[in-house]
């Protein structure tokens, strides 16, 4: 009798206990997911930094990419900037803002069915020379182009 | 629970503009509150876009993205009456999914 009421506590601590992980690693489990997209690409500080960790050694400037924003952003906290390739094959997409704190700020697949062309409003501390990077057939392209600030969007 | 998002897609030219507006406070972890402490980052970190259930975009954004995110993409060789989701996690584990139709 003692024993088979030891065994059932032990199997309902254990199950507790099961329940309690699976609660607990689920939160890291989707945020691991999120987060599984090159962590170190998003940490890096520098545009060379962030190249390396996409893979990107050394991109080939192209006309085929371009970089469709206002040369002049009013208010640095929104600043419409969109990236246009029309390189064939175009399979990945990166928007990189030379001085924010992080020099990666977007980056996206695209996938069958989505065209090459995206845009997105980024938040932009100062003036400073924007990048997009392009990966079309396992190859790199860059474009690069000047947005001044007038008014800094990254808060004090 | 986020507030819904806001999808707008227009079918053009063989395919679908959509533009998605979503709530989110996108804070980028720079900044300073009252008391001088850091406020953590809270940002979106992914976003997926699907066709009929087939996915077309993942975004992937840093915390540099503004506040209330605006995204706009297009996709081809959808027509009116297609289904677009779109889904969105950020780091703290949050995520909303919304849809909209091709019109």
């Amino acid at each position: 009798m003692k024993q088979s009421r030891r065994q059932t506590l032990q199997a309902a601590g254990g199950l507790g206990l099961y329940g309690a992980f699976v609660a607990l690693g689920l939160l890291p489990a989707s945020e691991a997911a999120a987060q599984q997209f090159n962590a170190k690409a998003f940490e890096a500080k520098t545009i060379a930094d962030t190249m390396k960790a996409l893979g990107a050694s050394a991109p080939a400037e192209s006309k085929d990419v371009s970089i469709i924003s206002p040369d002049i952003a009013e208010n640095g906290a929104v600043v419409p900037v969109g990236v246009k390739s029309s390189i064939p094959n175009t399979q990945f997409i990166a928007l990189l803002i030379e001085k924010n704190p992080f020099a990666l700020t977007a980056a996206y697949d695209i996938l069958e069915g989505a065209e090459a062309e995206v845009n997105m409003r980024v938040k932009m501390g100062q003036s400073s020379d924007v990048y997009a990077l392009v990966r079309a057939d396992g190859k790199f392209y860059m474009a690069k182009k000047e947005i001044k600030v007038t008014l800094g969007g990254c808060g004090g | 629970m986020a507030d819904p998002m806001r999808i707008r897609a227009v079918a053009k030219d063989g395919g679908a503009d959509v533009r998605v507006l979503m709530a989110h406070e996108m804070e980028t972890g720079q900044r300073k509150d009252s008391s001088g402490a850091l406020v953590p980052a809270w940002h979106i970190t992914q976003v997926t876009a699907a066709l009929n259930g087939k996915q077309v975009l993942t975004a992937y954004w840093g915390p540099a993205i503004s506040k209330n995110p605006y995204m706009q993409f297009k996709v081809a060789g959808a027509k009116a009456g297609d289904k677009i989701t779109i889904s969105w996690v950020d780091n703290k584990g949050d995520k909303r999914t919304d849809e909209a139709q091709v019109k």
